[in-house]
């Protein structure tokens, strides 16, 4: 792989972190924030392969793993939290829920 | 070459995600979500990384994408839901969409900065990566399987229905058996 092909990727790894995060802010149902996060978290992953590749490291890949953790613990406690708001008050929308007291 | 196919994978990737996050309807979202982390494995496969590309399938496009399909079976999909969630997305976008592009911005002088060099870089094998995790990086190891365990229970913790009242006693709130 040469330099400019790295940094296409990584422009790519980058545009998709941007899409995800842009999905977070513009979404209000909890869903499909949660769904934008993974959009959000594969970006980094891209990045960490592309540069494992370039060097010819195994870190790159072990980083993957490591964020493929991430993603999955994100993902189950997202998930619960929004099948809990969902019994409990009934709203999907992260914005009805920006006044929570303790 | 192989450069070339993960370049273009990850381009469709980029539009698969777009897809997902503009979408007015969660199973279309989903579709598209599944779509994206396909083509990245695509992508991990075509820069020689075949344990993180089959990890990507099994793990990200399997379970994860299972525990989201379970999660859009019990949301109702009304078409008044659908219409709202349009309106509103067409009415907070520029905001958003001016930070994600300052953040492409930010990068893009990276592309002129590189010089053509020759191409260095070869297939890892998996033995490496798991020599890797489990000799220099075990602590890290044992830090994530804390925080699997963390999620579990936390997950268990949030999940569970709160327990029935006794018959004699009226309901108290909206937080019900249901």
């Amino acid at each position: 792989m040469t330099d400019q092909s790295l940094a296409i990727l990584l422009v790519l790894a980058t545009t998709l972190f941007a899409v995800g995060l842009f999905g977070v802010l513009v979404r209000r149902g909890v869903l499909l924030q949660l769904i934008a996060l993974e959009v959000l978290l594969a970006g980094p992953a891209l990045a960490f392969i592309a540069a494992g590749a370039r060097r010819g490291d195994a870190q790159g890949q072990a980083m993957f793993v490591i964020l493929l953790v991430f993603a999955a613990a994100e993902v189950a406690i997202g998930l619960a939290l929004y099948l809990r708001l969902r019994r409990c008050a009934d709203v999907s929308d992260s914005d009805s829920v920006s006044q929570l007291r303790s | 070459m192989s450069a070339m196919v993960a370049i273009v994978a990850g381009g469709l990737a980029v539009v698969a995600a777009l897809l997902a996050v503009t979408s007015s309807d969660a199973v279309r979202s989903l579709f598209a979500l599944l779509a994206a982390l396909l083509t990245l494995a695509a992508a991990f496969f075509a820069l020689g990384a075949d344990f993180a590309g089959a990890l990507q399938i099994l793990i990200y496009a399997g379970a994860v994408a299972a525990v989201f399909v379970f999660v859009v079976m019990t949301i109702t999909n009304s078409d008044a839901l659908r219409a709202a969630e349009r309106s509103r997305l067409r009415r907070v976008w520029p905001v958003p969409a001016a930070v994600a592009i300052l953040i492409v911005l930010m990068v893009l002088p990276a592309l002129r900065g590189a010089k053509s060099s020759a191409a260095v870089g070869a297939a890892i094998p998996v033995r490496a990566v798991g020599a890797l995790l489990f000799g220099p990086w075990a602590v890290v190891v044992e830090l994530a399987s804390f925080l699997l365990l963390a999620a579990m229970l936390g997950a268990r913790h949030l999940g569970r229905r709160a327990p029935s009242p006794p018959p004699n006693e009226p309901l108290q709130g909206r937080d019900g058996p249901s």
